[in-house]
């Protein structure tokens, strides 16, 4: 039967298809659907864990143990699972073990654009790629056979373009596929120094006998021609639009590289050029082949993601012709205002971004919803770099200044003339690897205060269970880590629990903990208003006779405030969750929710 | 436009709907046989940024994506997002939008003008317009947020030679069975809006 799939459904089917015992993961945009799918299915045990690292940890153990496994992440988390993922290279399996890692080109969703090829070529993991649905239901699938012929863990590489577009996928039945018997091997699986010698050899010749494999994976187009293109992944796709009739090499598994098969094309075509998104890792490696004539970068831009139009413009220089408005209208298409994201109508966070911007504190930040705090009107943050990195960064702020502060002798404020710095992190976020950076303050007898943001999900992506939750990936109930014990455990003297939406208190709590002269944690809590239990009820209106045009409301940055052409406020009321964070701002009582007699409450 | 390929950009505002379109007419291509690929967002985005996604259905489709000048239709869910994805749109093609307008933030703030009677000002181009107030039309079947199921009732009306029946049964397979009643309403009325 088909089905119409994401890229990352079909990852999953494929997975479970193949017989795949455990899935361990951490959600992160464009990988999140396939842990997700695979938990709907039978016969798996799939989690969500803290971080990429225990993921990749989990998996690591699982197949050792003999089971089929996978996890999946990121770009970016596989630089937290990076560690694993270079020995377990060593280390080899016994069940079949797939690192399922998708690439943003683009950053669709993402704060860098690193290009994951890399780490299989440092890491000496083969790499596959697929290109749609179909191939990721059919290399998830092979991956494992892969992983159990070869002894090695396997890199699904995937793309957001593949992630997250759906095609027809033939899917079949779950293959049961028995655990393997696990025997004890010090020699294979306990990693010191002498150990891993040996295995670093036995690496080696993995490489090397792997290259004849990747020549099973590739697939000639149009054999013959005069143009060449090698390609693959989401890029082979593009290439069969803009050059229906040059000759493709399109490669399946990209570590190892296909040598002999890249030769053979490049000497059967007169001219050749590589597309690929990113680096020019395809187009590097047939250099070093001694194939100089080949072009890539030169046409094709590093940056962000190709498609048809660029590869078209890049290399013809030809410019596809678009509807046009009449000259009368008055109207350009860069006249469309920016619609940037922006924190949801009756979300928790507006509450603390509004006090941060308020008190222009220093923040540093974190990676989630609330990363959106950065942006108008509250502008609230200084610096987000990666998962969990808002708690060292103030650290380390706060240490540099005081080193600061002892030579130069200052004054109330610190040097910058800036009251205090904070550190805003999500719930899962800090779990994920914020609780090292705060172990760390403690230690080290810093004094930062460090707001969790606790909205009881994982909310940037898609509403995904956490520790903090109480609640399994299969909505099983389990034991929520309490954010407060767990922050007084690790030394944490002064830590409160309050609510963003109570702008008075919240700010007077943020004021006393900054002034304190030791770390403290204020857990700023309530839930994310899309999750299902939040329901405020009908939405707020504004008395336009009580309104005087003052605009304090508007300050909010609530989407659903607006202004209307006579200076008054108005409500959206399709846009309006009913929160009433907004009335405490109103000095006039203009706004509230209608009750029973017409008049406002 | 050609009748073996066709191209849909959707374009609206995180929140609004726009997955359930695309799965949709991802759907009717299925059931009618054909190829399809349809490219959605997921993530930052969906935050009440702006959305876009694409549906491609062919013979032999090979990207998903819908690029500059490839779109045979653009299904606007609301104002100022059809002028937007015009880049996208080949000359000659449809605008299908929804006339409701929701200020983006920086509109909101007053960083930026959100411009006047965008519908009025699009027709007039080398392209055809179809503007219909969608948001009214769902409140009256009984949901606002049967927006999405409105503009897909006006599309079926205007794109041809894919029968009545294909529609309703991809319907559904898509609207969850306790809501199939009210997005029924919202098809219908959306085929009669356009006529
Ligand atoms: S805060 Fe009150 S008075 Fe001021 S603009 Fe808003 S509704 Fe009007
Ligand atoms: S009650 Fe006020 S703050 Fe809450 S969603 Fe409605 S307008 Fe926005």
């Amino acid at each position: 039967m088909k089905e119409l799939l994401l890229g990352n459904e079909a990852v999953a089917r494929g997975a479970w298809e193949a017989g795949v015992h455990v899935v361990s993961s951490y959600p992160g945009t464009p990988s999140t659907e396939i842990t997700e799918t695979l938990a709907k299915l039978s016969s798996v045990y799939c989690e969500w864990s803290p971080n990429e690292k225990v993921s990749a940890e989990v998996a690591i153990g699982a197949a050792i143990g003999g089971g089929r496994a996978m996890c999946c992440m990121k770009h970016v988390g596989l630089n937290v699972a990076a560690d694993p993922l270079f020995t377990a290279s060593y280390a080899g399996v016994n069940g079949g073990l797939v690192f399922a890692v998708a690439d943003d080109p683009g950053l669709f969703s993402s704060q860098n654009d690193q290009d994951s090829r890399f780490y299989a070529l440092s890491a000496h993991v083969p790499m596959l790629e697929p290109s749609d649905s179909a191939e990721c239901h059919e290399f998830a699938k092979k991956a494992f056979e892969l992983s159990e012929k070869y002894d090695t863990p396997v890199i699904l590489r995937l793309t957001t373009r593949v992630s997250h577009s759906r095609s027809p996928v033939e899917v079949g039945e779950r293959n049961v596929v028995p655990k393997k018997p696990y025997k004890k091997d010090i020699q294979k699986y306990v990693m010191m120094p002498g150990m891993a010698k040996k295995r670093q050899a036995i690496v080696k010749e993995r490489d090397r006998v792997m290259t004849g494999e990747a020549d099973a994976w590739v697939k000639l187009d149009n054999p013959g021609r005069k143009l060449g293109v090698i390609t693959s992944g989401i890029c082979y796709q593009y290439v069969r639009e803009v050059f229906p009739d040059a000759s493709v090499l399109k490669l399946g598994m990209i570590y190892p590289l296909p040598e002999r098969s890249i030769k053979e094309f490049a000497a059967s075509v007169e001219e050749l050029i590589v597309v690929e998104e990113l680096e020019p890792y395809i187009e590097n490696y047939v250099r070093q082949l001694g194939i100089a004539y080949v072009e890539g970068k030169k046409y094709f831009t590093p940056l962000g993601e190709l498609g048809t139009e660029k590869i078209r413009q890049s290399y013809y220089g030809t410019k596809t012709p678009v509807a046009e408005l009449s000259e009368g209208s008055g109207l350009k298409p860069e006249d469309a205002p920016m619609r940037p994201p922006t924190m949801c109508p009756g979300c928790p966070h507006r509450g603390v971004f509004y006090t941060l911007s308020q008190l222009k504190l220093r923040v540093t930040g974190d990676i989630g919803c609330y990363t959106l705090g950065a942006a108008a009107p509250y502008k609230a943050m200084d610096a987000c770099i990666c998962m969990g990195a808002s708690i060292g960064m103030s650290h380390g702020m706060e240490k540099a200044e005081s080193v600061a502060r002892a030579e130069a002798g200052a004054g109330d404020n610190d040097s910058d003339g800036i009251r205090g710095t904070v550190a805003v992190i999500g719930d899962s976020t800090f779990i994920h690897s914020g609780i090292t950076g705060l172990v760390n303050i403690v230690y080290n007898k810093g004094a930062s205060t460090v707001i969790i943001l606790d909205n009881s999900i994982t909310g940037m992506t898609g509403h995904q269970q956490n520790p903090t939750t109480g609640k399994t990936i299969r909505m099983e109930d389990t034991y929520p880590v309490d954010l407060t014990l767990l922050c007084k455990a690790v030394g944490v003297n002064r830590v409160r629990v309050e609510d963003p939406f109570d702008l008075k208190k919240f700010k007077a709590a943020v004021l006393e903990e900054i002034d304190a002269n030791e770390p403290s944690v204020i857990i700023a809590r309530r839930p994310c208003v899309l999750l299902k239990g939040v329901n405020y009820g009908k939405p707020v209106e504004i008395d336009g006779d009580k309104c005087r045009k003052c605009g304090a409301c508007m300050r909010l940055g609530c989407p659903a405030i607006l202004k209307t052409e006579d200076g008054r406020m108005k409500i959206d009321r399709s846009l309006c969750t009913g929160c009433e964070f907004c009335v405490q701002m109103c000095g006039f009582g203009a706004i509230g929710k209608k009750t029973e007699g017409g008049d406002n409450k | 436009m050609k009748q073996d390929e066709l191209n849909i950009l959707i374009i609206g505002v995180g929140g609004q709907g726009t997955l359930l379109a695309s799965r949709f007419l991802g759907d009717v291509a299925l059931r009618l046989g054909r190829d399809v690929k349809v490219s959605e967002v997921h993530g930052m985005s969906q935050r009440g940024g702006s959305v876009e996604t694409c549906v491609r259905i062919g013979e032999n489709v090979a990207s998903p994506i819908i690029d500059r000048g490839m779109a045979d239709v653009v299904l606007s869910f609301e104002s100022v997002e059809a002028l937007r994805a015009l880049e996208y749109l080949k000359p000659g093609g449809t605008v299908i939008m929804n006339t409701q307008e929701i200020l983006p933030m920086p509109v909101i703030s007053g960083a930026a003008v959100y411009p006047d009677n965008v519908p009025e000002r699009l027709s007039g181009g080398n392209f055809r317009v179809i503007a219909l107030d969608a948001l009214s039309i769902a409140e009256k079947c009984g949901s606002a947020k049967c927006v999405n199921v409105v503009l897909l009732g006006i599309l079926s009306a205007v794109i041809p030679g894919i029968a009545p029946d294909v529609w309703r049964q991809s319907l559904e397979s898509v609207v969850p069975a306790k809501l199939l009643e009210t997005n029924r309403r919202a098809f219908e009325e959306g085929i009669k809006a356009a006529e």
